[in-house]
């Protein structure tokens, strides 16, 4: 208990502390990866824990933030209301996509949640009455705790809106820890390892499995939810095909089935982003290298290379 | 009346491109267990490749040749050299070719820019045939015409030749053909580079259809699962049914519900995962 809480100090006071330091567009980078952070470790939940591929993870993000949006902008601009709403339809997109894509396996299950988060990319893309199509929706207001709670500050700025999701990204990690090392996460990772055998046990693993990604769907909200308002802007590229393979390989990068190394796959995927893209347009070659290297050289990620070097105790 | 025959026949002519990427998709998968996530970048390389001859050399069969021997040279390089490496760890070797899938994207992108080009048709089929009140373009029978015979060479090669039955014997069971002495690591370069050919011949006869722009690699990528799903992995027969039902559902709801088109492609699929998770035909 000792070792884990001196490990997890140092990573805490540094989030705590940075922003004094950064500048508002370092601030904004560092908020972004975060929220891209609570996206790739509720992927983790279900590629490195469960064992379950799934290529669509966007999906859930993609309906969080366009519900957000939608009820924000339409229907009442209320904070609690909007979040929870946002929640609730990544809740139900992941009952719904579930019970078609569990009924499948490895491969078919890699192509299943593909073609489903193609479905709502299409209804973004498609349903311009409804989601304005290509063009997205923007305006999407910071939702105003300063009001409501009478805190002495708005989410409006940078800094209030880092700590808010900072809260976020802590409660998402402890939880997801707890998850993990409850007796259902290890019966996930039972699974991961040995369906058959768990189901030998007695296990019923389709309902493990099921609500490892309802779970998985409803923390990829949290991420979705946030980054609406981070944004304040929605597009049919938070559903798209091309953001589920970058949260995949962000868990990868960093190491699948360790909650600490998808945070940091995050990290490093939304750090070279920003830094190539200035210099290049080819944002995608380097995606698609970075998924070719890492997949021949370091297919248990970064965390699996510090491992090898320094012995099973990291991490 | 003419409506429903001309859609038929749309459908019909795409489900026949659709077939012949799902029948490369599946049997690359039954043989090697390689999910080929960069399928659909082998069919807009194709379509590019065979653009970029065409307007050099004006003949459509020269551009066909050298697009297809262009992509399968790109496969059998890319399985020798990379693929190679890690058989037997399907998520990797997925993510794997999923990585090429954004190498490619990104190349085509520089080297063909983002605007929707179309390959020019053969002379012989520019023209439309009239058969009573319908007019139809003559090249989406010869698209047809060149998907049946494919299907049934492929038939051929699977059912009646000694390739074919070490490919089969390679789909039941590799080690178990790997022991009675057939060369499993020429044989996987030869259905890569099979199916490679086959998503190149649709690139082509894909591209004088449909034209050639960034993102149809994932569009048909896609559709091809669809296909796959509904028919099954590993069956050829699964592919041809798949790839005919899919493109005449994606015709008819493009022409009929334009909004939601996706699901009249999506919904029977779901319907059939739910019945039969492998698929109609699939035998994996």
């Amino acid at each position: 208990m000792k070792r884990r809480v001196l490990a997890v100090a140092p990573p805490t006071l540094i989030l705590l502390l940075l922003p004094l330091a950064l500048s508002s567009y370092q601030l904004g980078l560092l908020t972004k990866m975060l929220i891209y952070g609570i996206f790739a470790m509720s992927l983790d939940l279900l590629l490195g824990y469960t064992g379950l591929p799934s290529l669509g993870h966007a999906a859930f993000f993609g309906v969080a933030s366009y519900t957000v949006a939608l009820t924000a902008l339409r229907v009442v601009n209320n904070f609690w209301i909007d979040f929870t709403a946002g929640l609730v339809m990544a809740g139900v997109i992941g009952a719904l996509f579930g019970l078609l894509a569990l009924r499948t396996h490895a491969t078919y299950f890699l192509m299943i949640t593909m073609a489903l988060a193609q479905v709502l990319w299409g209804i973004a893309f498609g349903w311009r009455s409804l989601t304005r199509g290509d063009d997205g929706l923007p305006g999407v207001p910071r939702p105003n705790l300063g009001i409501s709670w009478g805190l002495p500050w708005s989410l409006a700025d940078g800094i209030p809106f880092y700590y808010f999701v900072l809260v976020f990204f802590a409660l998402t990690t402890a939880l997801l820890w707890v998850i993990i090392r409850s007796p259902f996460g290890r019966v996930l990772v039972g699974i991961r390892e040995s369906e058959a055998r768990m189901e030998v046990l007695g296990y019923n693993v389709w309902l493990y499995k099921y609500t490892a990604f309802i779970l998985a769907g409803v923390f990829a909200g949290v991420a979705g939810n946030l980054f609406a308002y981070y944004n304040g802007f929605v597009s049919p590229s938070y559903v798209s095909i091309i953001f589920s393979a970058t949260a995949l390989i962000m868990v990868i990068l960093g190491g699948a089935g360790t909650i600490f190394g998808a945070a940091l796959g995050a990290i490093v995927i939304v750090y070279l982003e920003n830094v190539i893209s200035v210099y290049t347009e080819r944002w995608l070659l380097i995606l698609g290298a970075i998924y070719v290297l890492v997949t021949l050289f370091a297919p248990n990620g970064l965390v699996g290379l510090l491992r090898e070097r320094f012995g099973s105790r990291m991490a | 009346m003419t409506f429903w025959i001309i859609q038929a026949l749309n459908g019909i002519s795409f489900g026949m491109l659709l077939f012949l990427l799902a029948a490369g998709l599946s049997l690359i998968f039954g043989v090697m267990k390689v999910l080929n996530l960069a399928h659909g970048s082998l069919y807009l390389l194709g379509g590019y490749l065979g653009l970029t001859v065409l307007r050099f050399t004006n003949s459509f069969l020269l551009a066909l040749a050298a697009a297809v021997l262009g992509v399968t040279l790109l496969a059998v390089v890319m399985e020798r050299t990379v693929l190679r490496r890690i058989y037997g760890e399907e998520l990797r070797q997925a993510l794997l070719t999923f990585g090429f899938l954004f190498i490619i994207a990104d190349q085509a992108l520089w080297i063909w820019g983002g605007n929707p080009q179309t390959l020019p048709k053969p002379q012989a089929f520019t023209r439309s045939l009239q058969m009573g009140t319908i007019v139809f373009p003559s090249y989406r029978f010869l698209v047809i015409a060149v998907g049946i015979v494919m299907g049934v060479a492929l038939w051929w090669l699977q059912e009646r030749t000694r390739l074919g039955a070490m490919i089969r014997a390679g789909v039941d069971d590799e080690e178990m053909a790997r022991g009675i002495g057939v060369n499993t690591p020429r044989l996987f370069t030869g259905v890569f580079a099979l199916g490679a050919f086959l998503a190149a011949v649709g690139g082509v006869m894909g591209g004088a259809l449909l034209g050639v722009y960034p993102g149809a690699d994932f569009e048909v990528l896609l559709l091809a699962f669809v296909v796959i799903i509904i028919g099954g992995l590993g069956s050829l027969k699964g592919a041809f049914l798949g790839g005919l039902l899919v493109g005449l559902l994606d015709n008819f709801g493009k022409a009929l519900f334009p909004e939601l088109a996706l699901f009249t492609i999506f919904a029977p699929m779901a319907i059939i995962l739910a019945i039969r998770p492998t698929g109609l035909f699939g035998r994996l």
